[in-house]
């Protein structure tokens, strides 16, 4: 009898516990979706995402392929978004241009966002000398305006996308630290971490298990809300010819070479334009959105 | 079981010294109290016990040895405690099971199902808890899972801070029964910090008289009732218990 229990048991948990983390998702993406201006922006980023997925079978022509008897031509049925001053058909572009867009914010995300935990959980956790430490250095990155700084480092590392991406993330992830920090200075003088520590936990095990999981909500928000600043920031940069270059559909970059037709032309600039701000605005309301979900004090209905 | 022997115990935070040289033993199996008014101390002595505190000056011995020469995990399974609060000792993401398992997996014990299964029943919670989170457990509940935590490393020694004080008077009575039994069971020695001498009386048969960092008297059982306290101070305080009770 006890036999078959516990011979049970284990695979019942695997089916119970799985559902349990899609449940938290589902519940956190139907509240998303109640608030019209977070449903906006879960929108954008699956319009965008499918964008860049399907982007081979969306497209109407090669976004590379030069065709210089119909450049500049106006937005038309042939050519949605018009052509460039090359005679590239600027709504493929702009579709092949949301892949390195995406490229761009999850990269960064991925660089920025465990750097960002681990520094600053470890200085909240610690405190004393290593906090100070770790936080002044964060006070020198803070201290750079980022444009500038990833400009600067672009300048020293050669201008392409990756060093971009990693210029960017540079200067991305102080905000995030400092955040991490803050929540963490709540939470370590808590009970629970008393306890784990009893337990014989390491430091180590403790920031993992008990500390990174109560900070991530917060610096998921702050992450969503961060990818508009990159987009704008990756943008910039490919606007001053740092970022990804030609003949890359870099968003930035495509405003930088429309630019010089803007007046006689000027969905050249537009509809990059339009897809810069539309993103980064969806990413914006997403963020909020977001936070309204994971606020822990909203937590216990779910 | 063990006996606990505190000697010189003193802590200073800055210039307020907090602890004033704390004596007094336990012998194995017992149950000492520790009552005072707030901010007197006590629940310190429990976090220098446990060296949740590191920076003190004095000695404990639990067993004949020195907490400070006990290796992590052998001190982890000598000594564990209950804390006051149980909405703030469980991690409000964890589940019952994380938070049983991580003790096990952290000090390397194998059969996790059967320890699991075994210490929830011992505190009396059904085995399905496991996959609850404490926001769906209540106060009563959160404590005893928060008690099965202490146990399933099968230590000796269960420090209790304040373990009932933030709970329904109903269910302080059933965790209070609970801690009496689990001790009859498996012979814990229990330091357990109180300002209800209700609670005490109850579940010690000595207690030390907290006041200003410093013990000021230790009493039986006995001498809650009679008043036999001879230090002015604990008279006060056993005084005004009492009168208290009969009022109420």
């Amino acid at each position: 009898m006890t036999m078959t229990d516990a011979s049970q048991r284990p695979a019942r948990e695997t089916v119970k516990r799985v559902p349990q983390s899609l449940i938290a998702l589902r519940n956190i993406l139907t509240f998303l979706l109640k608030s019209p201006t977070s449903a906006f922006g879960l929108l954008v980023l699956a319009v965008l995402l499918s964008g860049a997925a399907l982007a081979p079978l969306l497209a109407t022509h090669d976004p590379y392929a030069q065709d210089l008897q119909s450049a500049l031509q106006a937005p038309s049925m042939a050519h949605f978004f018009g052509t460039d001053e090359l005679g590239r058909d600027i709504y493929s572009r702009i579709l092949y241009g949301s892949r390195i867009t995406l490229t761009f914010i999850t990269l960064v995300s991925v660089i920025v966002g465990p750097i960002g935990l681990l520094v600053g959980t470890v200085a909240g956790y610690f405190g004393g000398r290593i906090d100070t430490v770790l936080m002044r250095i964060t006070d020198i990155f803070l201290s750079f305006p980022s444009l500038i700084l990833s400009l600067a480092f672009v300048a020293a590392l050669g201008p392409s996308l990756n060093n971009a991406i990693i210029a960017i993330s540079l200067t991305a992830w102080p905000p995030i630290a400092r955040l991490a920090r803050a929540e963490t200075l709540t939470f370590r003088s808590a009970d629970y971490i008393a306890a784990a520590r009893l337990q014989g936990a390491s430091s180590g095990r403790i920031i993992w298990r008990s500390i990174v999981p109560m900070c991530l909500p917060s610096v998921l928000i702050r992450l969503t809300l961060n990818m508009a600043t990159v987009i704008l920031t990756a943008a910039g940069l490919g606007f001053l010819g740092l970022g990804a270059q030609p003949p890359l559909p870099e968003w930035g970059a495509m405003i930088a070479t429309g630019r010089r037709y803007m007046i006689d032309s000027w969905w050249t600039v537009t509809f990059p334009g339009l897809a810069i701000l539309c993103v980064s605005l969806a990413f914006n309301l997403l963020g909020d959105g977001l936070r309204d979900a994971l606020d822990p004090k909203q937590m216990n209905r779910r | 079981m063990k006996s606990v022997n505190v000697r010189n115990m003193e802590i200073a935070f800055g210039e307020t010294r907090v602890l004033k040289d704390v004596c007094f033993d336990v012998e194995p199996g017992e149950c000492f109290g520790l009552v005072g008014e707030s901010g007197s101390g006590k629940s310190t002595v429990l976090r220098c016990l446990s060296l949740l505190l590191s920076v003190w000056g004095g000695e404990v011995k639990i067993g004949g040895t020195s907490v400070r020469d006990m290796a992590t995990p052998e001190r982890c399974r000598t000594l564990q405690m209950v804390f006051q609060d149980p909405y703030g000792s469980l991690h409000p993401r964890h589940s019952v099971r994380t938070t049983l398992s991580e003790s096990l997996i952290v000090n390397r014990l194998d059969n996790h199902q059967e320890r699991m299964e075994q210490v929830l029943t011992d505190v009396g919670l059904p085995i399905d808890f496991l996959d609850r989170y404490p926001h769906q457990l209540s106060g009563g509940q959160r404590q005893r899972v928060a008690i099965a935590r202490a146990l399933i490393l099968e230590p000796d020694v269960l420090l209790l801070d304040e373990p009932t004080s933030a709970l329904d008077v109903s269910v302080q009575a059933e965790i209070l029964n609970l801690l009496a039994r689990l001790r009859a069971e498996k012979g814990f020695t229990y330091i357990m910090v109180s300002h209800d001498l209700a609670v005490v009386d109850h579940m010690c048969e000595r207690f030390a008289v907290m006041q200003a960092g410093r013990i000021v008297e230790i009493l039986p059982r006995e001498a809650i009732p009679g008043n036999g306290a001879t230090d002015p101070y604990a008279r006060e305080l056993i005084g005004a218990s009492l009168e208290y009770e009969r009022a109420v």
